[in-house]
């Protein structure tokens, strides 16, 4: 007789044996140059159930450059441990050779040359035939959308969402939960989810009046595959009316409510649930608290803050997964339930390398369709740049560097300050910059860029209050995003520090005196989150600073001094 | 991030004060606490205190507390310059020895909540509920 502990056991084994060999042939494929279709979608079909995990897609609908992080930093428990690994050491950790093309998709060094060899990555009209072949081998596949899909595009901005719900209704996938969804406004985003013809949860998204969970979103589905009943568990990002504006949608509170996602667990298991799916938008250290805290969930699909890791982590009996951003990755995850309980699982991390799958016709069809009103819009060339531009990373990237001295020069300020989002793709050096590229890392419905007059005294509150949404060791206190970004003004953070006491020897760079505490400022910065900013919208800002400079280049930012990693 | 200069010297003035508050406001929870339990021993768990981890609206902070077999549930809002918040009374006949309200922080601080039970015994849960500027997640 094998225990449920032995099957886990020989489960995570055959994961990370997959894992292990599937990047090992792809290493000597690579040295071969013969990556095809078929060897990134092998998959030997396992068990009785089939997830499909896509999230973050930040409505990337065509194939795109995107760098992974190179400063990641966990701490407290999280310290060290995935997904704060990068680089060489996350390619260590999984077996992957260098120069291989895990090694372009999954860590951000030589990403420029790794480029050149491997090409784009993502794409929806490919991310279909991943799905349509996961489909091919079981039918009844779960596709579960992770949320931030209706959000960062210059047609998602002008559709308001509506390029993105036609394409990924054509993927038809079983449920999905929310995040920037909500950034549309709540009277646009209950007009879509009205219409939606798939689940729309969040056992988390309550009635902000009283405090009871909201009517419109529902906080589980059941559906029956494979002879299996499972349940999915919505888990919206709990922190949208503090990190996004919450006056666009004053109805709805968050919150992450594990108390409130136990007894989901307990109703859904009295009701006869065989399988517990959390389809989340927590980010991933907080997944990871809550599964160690809730008990009976049986996979936790990750989202919010952009990992991607090629093999589940595992807290008590439950795994989770995390399936990267912007249309770059899909994860399959077969798993074994029998007698009412998971027996064991397989897991693919599955990179969508665009030029090595093949597009599906009709989503190709229907993409265009949706940007064809656009198009000159879309492929006016603004500028070129010499430098790579991204923007992953604790504390800056380099397109967030060309941002902020946007907002220097244009606005005419001492100091910019630009949000630690983690979207946006990456622009190779020598490729021309379009409008597009602009606002695939600008959109928002709240991108006015003030300018505003600030104490040296109040930017290092703003600076403690951000650092601790980050490095806050209780990962229920952190919010997902990264450090705000700062042109104009260096400093020094210790992380390993309480809030108040992380940042010091904040710099004025032009001068390269210390900023004074009761010295007044002129700080131009965008994203906020208060009703009634002004000023010009940020995508307008940072065209006219590029068309200026022709073509850009991003020296590399040494102007913060990180310590206490 | 926009700030007035009024939003911008409040919150300054604000973040000064929460420098020097808590002492003083600790010493006032405690004082609180020693007048409701009469300097008994207090005991931890028992009570269930439920608050968002952070605040939504520092303004306005639903929380709930419920303990079973309490005659009388006080809250406090630690670092607050008056902790008082509120004390709940159970008669024999509650339904349920629970309630909740919505409370006021003036900054990031411990929720603290003290019930007397049936047997003259008390219990104690605290909770710490982060008020911050926000803005930058993503």
């Amino acid at each position: 007789m094998i225990s449920r502990r032995d099957f886990l056991q020989v489960g995570m084994a055959a994961s990370a044996l997959v894992g292990a060999s599937g990047f090992g042939n792809w290493g000597r494929l690579a040295a071969q140059q013969a990556l095809t279709q078929d060897q990134l979608l092998d998959f030997d079909t396992y068990g009785n159930v089939s997830l499909i995990h896509v999230t973050d897609i930040h409505a990337q609908l065509k194939p795109i450059y995107f760098r992974e992080p190179e400063i990641n930093i966990g701490v407290g428990a999280a310290k060290g441990q995935m997904p704060h690994v990068t680089g060489a050491d996350f390619r260590r950790a999984y077996g992957i050779e260098d120069g291989s093309p895990s090694h372009y998709a999954l860590t951000y060094n030589d990403f420029t040359a790794l480029a050149g060899t491997y090409g784009r990555v993502g794409g929806m009209d490919r991310v279909a035939t991943v799905i349509n072949q996961i489909r091919a081998a079981r039918p009844d596949a779960l596709l579960l959308d992770g949320g931030d899909t209706w959000h960062g595009s210059y047609t998602c901005h002008h559709t308001e969402g509506q390029d993105m719900v036609n394409v990924m209704n054509a993927l038809k996938p079983d449920a999905m939960t929310f995040h920037w969804e909500f950034t549309l406004g709540s009277e646009r985003v209950n007009e879509i989810v009205e219409g939606l013809p798939f689940a729309a949860l969040g056992q988390n998204i309550f009635d902000a009046e009283w405090d009871e969970p909201a009517e419109l979103f529902k906080p589980y589905k059941m559906f029956e595959r494979g002879g299996v009943k499972i349940a999915v568990i919505g888990q919206a990002f709990p922190y949208m009316p503090i990190a996004n504006p919450g006056w666009m949608f004053p109805e709805y509170s968050f919150g992450i409510r594990d108390a409130h996602m136990q007894s989901m667990v307990d109703e859904v298991r009295a009701a006869g649930a065989e399988l517990v799916v959390c389809l989340s938008h927590n980010g991933f250290d907080v997944d990871k608290k809550m599964a160690g805290k809730v008990t009976g969930i049986d996979v936790i699909l990750s989202g919010h803050t952009h990992d991607a890791l090629p093999e589940p982590v595992l807290v008590g009996e439950t795994i989770i997964i995390a399936s990267g951003s912007n249309g770059k990755f899909v994860s399959r995850v077969d798993l074994d339930v029998r007698d009412g309980r998971m027996m064991g699982f397989k897991h693919k991390l599955i990179p969508i390398f665009s030029d090595v799958i093949e597009p599906d016709k009709e989503v190709a069809a229907l993409i265009d369709a949706q940007r064809a009103p656009y198009a000159d819009q879309l492929s006016e060339v603004i500028g070129q740049t010499d430098s790579l531009l991204y923007r992953r990373g604790n504390f800056n990237g380099s397109w967030d560097d060309l941002i902020c001295d946007a907002l220097l020069s244009e606005r005419e300020a001492d100091i910019a300050m630009s949000p630690g989002v983690r979207w946006g793709p990456s622009i190779l050096p020598g490729q021309d910059i379009t409008r597009e590229d602009i606002w695939n890392v600008t959109s928002m419905s709240y991108g006015k860029a003030y300018r505003s007059e600030m104490t040296g005294e109040f930017i290092h509150v703003i600076l403690e209050d951000v650092a601790d949404n980050l490095f806050n060791t209780d990962p229920y206190y952190q919010q997902g995003g990264d450090m705000v970004r700062i042109g104009g003004m260096g400093y020094r953070i210790d992380i390993s520090k309480k809030q108040g006491e992380r940042i010091s020897e904040m710099t004025l760079l032009k001068t390269g005196e210390l900023i004074d505490p009761a010295k007044t400022y002129q700080v131009a910065g965008w994203a906020s989150v208060n009703e009634g900013t002004e000023g010009p919208q940020i995508w307008d800002v940072v065209e006219s600073h590029i068309r200026k400079q022709g073509t850009v280049s991003v020296a590399p930012n040494n102007s913060v001094t990180v310590v206490g990693a | 991030m926009e700030f007035s200069r009024r939003e911008t010297l409040a919150l300054g003035l604000g973040a000064a004060a929460l420098t020097v508050l808590p002492m003083r406001a600790m010493a006032a929870a405690d004082e609180a606490i020693a007048a409701f339990t009469g300097g008994a021993d207090v005991a931890e768990g028992g009570v269930t205190l439920t608050a968002p981890e952070i605040a939504e609206n520092g303004n306005t902070v639903p929380v709930s507390v419920s303990a079973e077999g309490a005659v009388s549930i006080m809250i406090l809002a630690a670092g607050n310059p008056t902790p008082g918040v509120a004390t709940f009374n159970f008669g024999p006949l509650a339904g349920s020895r629970s309630a909740s309200t919505r409370i006021r922080l003036a900054g990031t601080q411990d929720v603290v909540a003290i019930a007397k039970m049936e047997d003259g015994s008390f219990a104690r849960a605290s909770s710490t509920v982060k008020v911050t500027i926000g803005g930058c997640g993503g």
